[in-house]
C-alpha cells in the first residue's frame, strides 16, 4: 500500500493511490447496499428453489422444475381451456340459433352475440370497414340503410360465410368491365355516360348533348346490371346509382375513374378461418349497426 | 499534425505500413464489389467504400509525406481526442433529428408518411436514428473520452502511432457505411445488430485496434494501478467484441453480395439477439459511461472518490451478474420458463451493483455540493447519475414477469430506454465534452456558461416531457391491449390503441426537440470555445497540467 492520506474535508482516509489528482476515499460498503444486494440474491435463490430455474446437471433430464411445479404453457392452456367452456353453452346456444329474431328474443344470448360480434369485428373486419364500421373508400359504411348484396340477417350471414369475389366456390361474384382500360368505350363516352349517372342522383348543370348521349350509352351498357332507373340490382352486388352514396367515391373524377378501371372489391371468405357460431355472432352484431332489414325485404328493391 | 508544436517521431514506420496495406486490400475488394457485385446495394457500398480506402491511404501516405512523421508535442496525443469531441457533438445532432423525424412520423403517420420514397419512412429510418444516437455519438464519446482518461491516469502517451487514427476514422467510416445500407435497405434485422457481414467485419477490424491502443497505453503506464476508469473502459472494449463477433456470426450469400444468413435460427437466435441487446445496453451505455463517471465527476468536483471498495465490489458484481439478464427481454415467448426465471432473477441481483455507480458518483459531491447551485456542468453530471439510478431501478422492475406482462412492446419499454439513453448516456457525454473542451483546446472555460445553462434545462425538460410522456402512453397501451369485458372478449381493437397514443406522440416529439435543440446550442458554445477568445468566460475549469511533476 501507498502512504496514508487523509482527506481533509471529511477527515476519511483515503486508499493512498493518486491519479491525475483523483483519490479515493477507503469507506466501506454501505450498509443498506450490501444487504439488500443480498435479499436479493437471497430472493432470486427462493425463486429458484420454487420456479423452472436451471439446466439440469449432465445426466439429469431437462431442467430443475421448481418445488411447485409451476409451468406457464400449462397454466396458458388451462387459462384457455376455461374460457372456452365457459362460453361453449353461448356458442352452442348461437349454432341452433337460426334467426336474428331467435338471438334476440334471449337477453343473455344476444349479449353474448353482440361481443363476440364486436370482438371479432375489431379483430378481422375494422381494418377495411373501420374501428366504428364507417368504412372508407372502396370498402362499404355497414352503418347506413345501403346494401349491396342485401341487408338481411341471412344476406349478411352469407356474405360474410363465402366472402365477394373470393376464392370460395360459393362466393358473390360479378365483375363490372373497365370500359376504359379494356377499351370498351372512349374518354369521351365514359364522360358522357358519367355526367348522366351524376344526373340521377340530382347532379345538375351538365350540358344537355352530353347528356343525352351518356342516356344511350348507360340504355346499351349499364341497365343490365344497375337497372334501367339506375336502381341497382342486389343479386349481383350492382350498386344503386340514384342515392348519392358511393362506394368509389362521388367526385366526377372518381366516377369517371371508377367507369374506366371496373373495381373489382374482394372481401375474404370467413368460412373455415372463423367457426359458425362467431361467424353468426359477426352477423348479428353488424345486423344490428342500424341498417339491419326484414328477411322479405324485396329483391333488387331500391334502397329508399 | 499542423499543431505548432509539432515534433518528429521515432517510428519503425509499421503502424503506417500495416494501416496502408489495410487500405490497399480493402480497396481491392471494393473494387470487385463495385464491379461484381450481386445486388445495386452491394455496388453502391463497393464504390462508397473504395473512395474510404482510397482516402484512407492518401491520409496515411500524407503522414510520412514531409520527411518522416511528425507528432504534437508533449506527454499525450490529444489530436484524436479533439476529433472525437467534434465526432461526437456532430452525430449528436443528426442522430437526435432522425429521433425528432421518426417522433413525428409516429405521431402524424398520415402526412408524413412517403409512398414514393421508402427510404424516408419509419422502417428504415429507425435504425439510423438507434445506431447513430447509440454507435456513432455514444461510440464516439466513449472512444474519446477514453483515450482521454487513460493517458491522464496512466501518465502515458496513447499506444500504436497512427493506430489511434485509424480507430477514429475506422470507427466513422463504419458508421457511414452501416447508415447508408439501412436507407437502401441493407440490414441483418437483428435490433443493434443491422449492419451486414461485411460491415461487421470491418467494425471488427476496428474494434481489436482500439482495443490494442487502450491496452498498449495501459501497459506503458507510469502509475502504479491501474484507475477504475480504466476497468470499466476494458470490460466495455472487451465484451463489446465478444458480444459483436457472436451475434453477427452469419453467412454471406455471396462474396460480393449484401445478404447473409445467421447461423442461428429459431429461439436460439432470439436467445443470442437479446444477450447481445441486452449486454450492448449494459457494457457499452452502462460500463463505458460509468467510465466517464469514474473520471470526469471526481476531476470537475475536486473530490476524491466516495469508496474504493465500492468501486471493486460493484464493479465485478456488475459485470458478472450482467451478462446473464438478457433472457428477459424474451418473458412470454418460446424460450423455456427455467431461461426466462434465471434472466429475470439476475436481473433482481443487477439491482444493487448497477447503483453502486450512482452512489459513488452521487456521493464523491460530498463536500462539494455546492457547486450544484453554481456549475451547470457539475449538475448536468449529477442529473445524469440521478437518471442512471432510475433506470437502474426500472429495468429490474420491468424484468419481473408479471409487470413484463404489462409492460413489454409497449411505449413504457421507449420511455424506460431514453431515460437512460438521453438522461443517463446523453447528459454524462455532454458534462464530460464540456468538460474536456477547454483542456484540450487550452481554453479557460466554455465560452459561455449561460449557453451551458440554457443546454441543461432544454435537455432535462425535453427528457421530462418525453418520459412524462411515454409512461402514461405505455401503461395505457398495456391496459387496453389485456382489458377484457366480463364475457372474455378484448374491450379494444388494436386501432383504438393506436389512436389512444396520438397526443402522447406529439408530446413526445416536443420533448425530443427539445432535448435536440440544446444539443445544437451546445454545438455552438463548443464552436465559438475553440475558434474564440474565452478569457472573459464564467465557465473556469480547473487546468489540466501537460506535463507532471515528478514524485
Amino acid at each position: 500500500m501507498s502512504e496514508k492520506h487523509i482527506d481533509q474535508e471529511t477527515g476519511t482516509e483515503t486508499t493512498g493511490h493518486e491519479w491525475d489528482g483523483i483519490r479515493e476515499l477507503d469507506n466501506p460498503l454501505p450498509r443498506w447496499w450490501l444487504w439488500i444486494f443480498y435479499a436479493c440474491i437471497a430472493w432470486s435463490v427462493v425463486y429458484w428453489v420454487l420456479m423452472p430455474a436451471w439446466p439440469a446437471p449432465p445426466g439429469m433430464q431437462g431442467f430443475t422444475e421448481g418445488v411447485i411445479g409451476n409451468s406457464e404453457r400449462v397454466n396458458v392452456a388451462e387459462d384457455m381451456n376455461a374460457l372456452q367452456s365457459s362460453r361453449s353453452d353461448h356458442f352452442a346456444q348461437l349454432q341452433a340459433a337460426g334467426s336474428y329474431d331467435a338471438i334476440e328474443a334471449d337477453p343473455a344470448l344476444f349479449r353474448f352475440a353482440l361481443a363476440a360480434g364486436q370482438s371479432n369485428f375489431a379483430n378481422f373486419c375494422a381494418t377495411c370497414h373501420g374501428a366504428g364500421a364507417q368504412g372508407f373508400t372502396g370498402y362499404p359504411n355497414l352503418n347506413d340503410d345501403v346494401w349491396l348484396w342485401g341487408g338481411s340477417f341471412d344476406d349478411i350471414r352469407t356474405t360474410l360465410q363465402y366472402g365477394i369475389r373470393s376464392d370460395h366456390a360459393e362466393t358473390r361474384y360479378s365483375q363490372m368491365p373497365a370500359f376504359g382500360a379494356d377499351g370498351l368505350l372512349s374518354r369521351e363516352e365514359i364522360r358522357n355516360v358519367r355526367d348522366y349517372v351524376l344526373s340521377l342522383s340530382g347532379g345538375t348543370g351538365f350540358d344537355a348533348a352530353a347528356l343525352n348521349a351518356g342516356a344511350e350509352i348507360f340504355a346499351s351498357q349499364c341497365v343490365s346490371c344497375h337497372g334501367d332507373q339506375g336502381q341497382g340490382d342486389r343479386t349481383q352486388g350492382a350498386p344503386n346509382l340514384t342515392d348519392a352514396i358511393w362506394l368509389y367515391g362521388g367526385s366526377p373524377e372518381q366516377v369517371e375513374n371508377t367507369i374506366w378501371r371496373g373495381p373489382f372489391g374482394v372481401m375474404p371468405a370467413w368460412e373455415g378461418r372463423l367457426n359458425d357460431p362467431t361467424i353468426t355472432a359477426l352477423a348479428t352484431y353488424v345486423y344490428s349497426l342500424g341498417g339491419g332489414e326484414a328477411e322479405t325485404a324485396p329483391e333488387g328493391a331500391a334502397g329508399e | 499534425m499542423s499543431h505548432a508544436t509539432a515534433m518528429p517521431v521515432k517510428s519503425s514506420g509499421l503502424d503506417g505500413m500495416l494501416i496502408g496495406l489495410i487500405c490497399i486490400l480493402g480497396a481491392f475488394w471494393s473494387l470487385m464489389a463495385a464491379a461484381r457485385g450481386v445486388d445495386p446495394q452491394m455496388v453502391a457500398h463497393g464504390w462508397l467504400m473504395l473512395g474510404g480506402f482510397i482516402i484512407g491511404l492518401v491520409l496515411v501516405v500524407n503522414a510520412y509525406s514531409a520527411n518522416g512523421r511528425v507528432e504534437e508535442a508533449g506527454l499525450y496525443h490529444d489530436n484524436v481526442i479533439k476529433a472525437g469531441a467534434i465526432a461526437t457533438i456532430f452525430w449528436a445532432i443528426i442522430g437526435l433529428s432522425v429521433g425528432v423525424i421518426i417522433a413525428l412520423q409516429l405521431a402524424f403517420p398520415n402526412e408524413l408518411y412517403f409512398s414514393e420514397a421508402g427510404f424516408l419512412n419509419f422502417g428504415r429510418l429507425r435504425p439510423v436514428h438507434t445506431s447513430a444516437v447509440v454507435f456513432a455519438f455514444g461510440g464516439n464519446a466513449l472512444i474519446a473520452t477514453s483515450f482521454y482518461v487513460v493517458q491522464r491516469t496512466s501518465r502515458a502517451r496513447l499506444a500504436g502511432g497512427l493506430w489511434p487514427w485509424f480507430v477514429f476514422w475506422g470507427y466513422q467510416f463504419f458508421i457511414i457505411i452501416a447508415a447508408s445500407g439501412y436507407v437502401m435497405g441493407v440490414t441483418q434485422a437483428q435490433e443493434y445488430a443491422e449492419p451486414e457481414w461485411y460491415a461487421d467485419i470491418w467494425l471488427t477490424i476496428v474494434w481489436v485496434a482500439y482495443l490494442l491502443v487502450f491496452l498498449g497505453t495501459l501497459w506503458k503506464r507510469k502509475e502504479p494501478h491501474i484507475y477504475v476508469a480504466n476497468w470499466f473502459y476494458l470490460a466495455f472494449i472487451v465484451t463489446i467484441a465478444v458480444l459483436h463477433l457472436v451475434n453477427n456470426l452469419s453467412i454471406p450469400v455471396d462474396p460480393f453480395g449484401s445478404f447473409s444468413y445467421r447461423v442461428f435460427s429459431g429461439v436460439q437466435n432470439a436467445l443470442t439477439q437479446w444477450w447481445y441487446g441486452h449486454n450492448a445496453v449494459g457494457f457499452f451505455l452502462t460500463a463505458g459511461f460509468l467510465g466517464i463517471m469514474y473520471y470526469f465527476i471526481p476531476k470537475r468536483v475536486n473530490r476524491p472518490i466516495y469508496s474504493y471498495r465500492l468501486s471493486i465490489v460493484h464493479f465485478w458484481t456488475l459485470i458478472f451478474i450482467y451478462i446473464w439478464a438478457g433472457p428477459h427481454h424474451l418473458h412470454y415467448t418460446a424460450l423455456p420458463e427455467w431461461a426466462q426465471t434465471l434472466g429475470m432473477t439476475f436481473s433482481i441481483m443487477l439491482w444493487m451493483p448497477s447503483w453502486g455507480g450512482m452512489i459513488n458518483g452521487l456521493m464523491t459531491l460530498s463536500g462539494a455540493w455546492d457547486k450544484l447551485r453554481t456549475d451547470p456542468v457539475v449538475r448536468m453530471l449529477v442529473v445524469s447519475v440521478a437518471f442512471y439510478g432510475m433506470s437502474t431501478f426500472e429495468g429490474p422492475l420491468m424484468s419481473i414477469r408479471s409487470v413484463n406482462a404489462l409492460s413489454h412492446y409497449t411505449d413504457w419499454t421507449i420511455g424506460h430506454v431514453h431515460s437512460g439513453a438521453l438522461g443517463w448516456v446523453g447528459m454524462i457525454s455532454f458534462g464530460a465534452i464540456y468538460c474536456m473542451v477547454p483542456w484540450l483546446w487550452k481554453k479557460k472555460g466554455m465560452w459561455s456558461r449561460a449557453l451551458i445553462e440554457w443546454h441543461f434545462w432544454l435537455a432535462t425538460l425535453g427528457i421530462l416531457l418525453y418520459i412524462a410522456a411515454m409512461w402514461p402512453s405505455g401503461i395505457t397501451q398495456g391496459l387496453m391491449w389485456r382489458a377484457y369485458n366480463d364475457l372474455g372478449f378484448l374491450e379494444y381493437s388494436f386501432i383504438e390503441t393506436v389512436e389512444a397514443m396520438h397526443p402522447y406522440y406529439i408530446i413526445r416529439a416536443g420533448g425530443g426537440l427539445l432535448f435536440l435543440s440544446g444539443a445544437i446550442v451546445m454545438a455552438f458554445n463548443m464552436y465559438k470555445t475553440i475558434t474564440g477568445d474565452v478569457s472573459e468566460t464564467e465557465d473556469v475549469v480547473t487546468p489540466q497540467p501537460r506535463a507532471i511533476p515528478a514524485e
